[in-house]
């Protein structure tokens, strides 16, 4: 364990001032443990990495890390980073989001991150909820739960995350949760080796105020929840609908090889340059 | 590599894209939108050829994001739109100043509000420009009258931007965005070109937001080795957001002090005939065209008139302005909206001059004719 801290340690600011921003038993400290494992395992330098977020809990994700760090506005983080790795395209870019920033603010920036297949790795953590602002609903909150903005219930119906990042076209798309958080560091390693758009669903919790309000107990009870309610793609397969119906799947969702947006773009200064032979 | 004199043709947003890639633009990032589309048309073409990059985004909230990444990452960045889009931009242009990200917009004005003349011209964005993004931030907005201003403003823009760590505006109308005259590409004209100064202190050293006597601090590039943290909060000098009054002044107060302490450099504008001119008239883009011809024929009816070109709307040319209110018993401000620079105009004046305005917001040009009209009117 004391090896796992030194590991952190060297990749947080020290000059930045703690403590961070996050409840005590918040899952985005979880994320950001694995994240460092992950990053760490794969041997990108530091200088290499730049780490992009939007607004929220989980936007103040990079400003406690020694990368490169841009935090950027509210649900335009893949903006920016489809920016920056076009015209930088050594660098590896990591875009954190949380559930209301990637998907209802940013939905329509993530389909088409997704649909141009960017070198760009977007990890979303998903706690069903706007923690930040205290807790209203998200397009992640399930039907029929109780938030600061639905207090009677729920009346939409939730986004799949990663089913839309399927559909949209991401080469990699897969879910796991703060939970089972040494499934989390190989999933985040696999999504940072792979070239094109990789999406990681980070399954987590707001104690402080999604399950306040709908009485899920502390953090540890709500990630016993999440124990309870994974299920890997594997046992899935082996699961009919009704064994599924309150389950979500975790583990490698798509992994595919597809055209990369910065090599077809290559092709594309080849052919402005050159005669096109026919 | 020497370069030949070029004569050409050329539409406005032709010459701005010939403007912006002897600028050093790489980066392209635009969504379609008339009358500014022939500069994403263009630039699409001719970015790969030059290495650069062009990318058309999902909308022009994307598109100002994507334009600031590039910068970050060392790629002189620019998009182009009209008043729709230019809303829309609103959102990451304040981020572009907060943040301190070079950059170039480009609105083709159109006339409004919303959807608005699809696609006629009008001056209607010359406040938005100014204030459109929240927040107290200043602006540099440089206005082409001609095409071969539309050739040299797009290259002092991005200096600008390179220079003062601002985004810099390039207002257009729809008249000049469109006109088309001859005009001469540089070649033997030697032509500065500004890179935004670097750190040369080691990284640990590197203070990402110091307060410098200049108020410009020193901009490392994303991968660079200066690991640093960019924000839209209120960050004191390491970059770190604070809610500290004492820091928050200074950061403030600094963004203002940038612009301020160089009006100088960045306040273009001709005077003609101003010297002895009884009647000025003050002008931007294309109205400023008719506005010479009227002084002309004024002239040569014996009025004494004179006229103040303004090149850059902000920061108001109030040193320039106020010379003219002094010099002049009238001053005329005709312009296509309902009064945006005028307004400015009669704030400086404390009656040194009496102001009169021609508004037109009725999709057209303001004639030559119309403003002579005036002229005669109040003479």
């Amino acid at each position: 364990m004391a090896e796992v801290t030194k590991l952190i340690h060297e990749y947080l600011r020290h000059d930045k001032k703690f403590p961070h921003v996050w409840c005590p038993g918040c899952g985005i400290g979880i994320m950001l443990g694995a994240l460092i494992r992950a990053i760490d395992r794969t041997g990108f330098s530091k200088d290499e990495i730049v780490m992009i977020s939007g607004i929220g809990c989980t936007g103040r994700l990079p400003v406690y890390v020694d990368f490169n760090t841009l935090h950027t506005t509210h649900g335009r983080a893949l903006t920016f980073a489809t920016g920056v790795k076009l015209a930088k395209p050594s660098l590896k870019v990591i875009v954190i989001m949380g559930d209301g920033d990637a998907v209802a603010i940013g939905g329509n920036h993530f389909i088409h991150a997704a649909r141009r297949n960017i070198d760009v790795t977007a990890i979303i953590l998903n706690n069903s909820v706007y923690g930040m602002t205290g807790g209203q609903f998200s397009p992640t909150t399930p039907y029929g739960m109780k938030t600061t903005t639905t207090m009677y219930s729920n009346v939409e119906q939730a986004f799949k995350i990663s089913e839309l990042a399927i559909t949209a076209g991401a080469a990699f798309v897969a879910r796991g949760t703060v939970y089972h958080t040494r499934g989390l560091d190989s999933l985040f390693e696999r999504a940072f080796m792979k070239k094109g758009f990789s999406v990681v669903e980070v399954i987590s919790h707001c104690h402080t105020q999604y399950g306040r309000l709908n009485r899920m107990g502390t953090a540890v009870e709500m990630m016993e929840w999440q124990r309870d309610h994974a299920v890997t793609v594997e046992k899935a397969a082996q699961m009919n609908e009704e064994e599924l119906r309150d389950k979500f799947k975790v583990g490698v969702l798509a992994d595919r090889e597809l055209p990369v947006f910065e090599d077809e773009y290559g092709k594309i200064r080849a052919m402005s340059k050159g005669t096109p032979a026919k | 590599m020497k370069r030949k004199d070029q004569e050409k043709l050329l539409q406005g947003n032709e010459a701005i894209v010939e403007g912006a890639l002897r600028a050093g633009c790489r980066f392209f990032a635009g969504y379609p939108i008339t009358p500014a589309t022939e500069i994403s048309e263009i630039l699409s073409t001719r970015l790969p050829k030059v290495d650069g990059t062009f990318i058309q985004m999902e909308d022009e909230i994307a598109s100002m994001g994507a334009v600031i990444g590039a910068s970050l990452a060392g790629a002189k960045s620019m998009t182009a739109t009209s008043g729709p889009g230019f809303s829309l931009m609103q959102e990451n242009l304040g981020f572009a100043c907060i943040a301190e990200v070079p950059c170039v917009v480009v609105n083709v004005m159109r006339g409004g509000p919303s959807t608005g003349l699809p696609t006629s011209p009008s001056q209607s964005d010359v406040m938005q420009a100014r204030w459109g993004t929240h927040g107290d931030h200043p602006m540099i907005v440089l206005c082409p009258s001609t095409i071969r201003e539309c050739y040299d403003l797009t290259i002092r823009a991005f200096n600008l931007s390179e220079k003062y760590r601002n985004p810099v505006i390039l207002l257009v109308d729809e008249v000049i965005a469109h006109m088309r005259e001859k005009i001469t590409l540089d070649g033997s004209r030697p032509i500065d070109i500004f890179n935004r100064v670097k750190p040369t202190v080691p990284p640990e050293w590197y203070i990402p937001y110091e307060d410098t006597p200049t108020g410009i601090p020193a901009m490392a590039d994303f991968g660079e080795g200066y690991r640093y943290h960019v924000t839209g909060l209120t960050h004191d000098i390491r970059g770190f957001p604070t809610s500290k009054p004492e820091e928050i002044d200074l950061f403030i107060r600094r963004l203002f002090r940038k612009i301020s302490q160089n009006f100088a450099d960045m306040q273009i504008g001709e005077f003609y005939q101003t010297e002895d001119a009884e009647i000025t008239v003050i002008a931007y883009g294309c109205v400023a065209r008719s506005a010479k011809r009227a002084v002309i024929d004024a002239r040569e009816r014996g009025i004494r008139a004179g006229l103040l070109k303004l090149n850059t709307l902000w920061p108001f040319m109030r040193t320039q302005v106020e010379k003219v209110l002094h010099t002049s018993d009238c001053v005329i401000v005709p312009e296509m909206n309902m009064g945006q620079v005028s307004r400015e105009v009669k704030r400086v004046n404390k009656g040194a001059a009496k102001v009169f305005t021609i508004n037109k917001v009725d999709g057209t040009i303001i004639t030559p004719q119309e403003i002579m009209g005036k002229i005669r009117e109040v003479c």
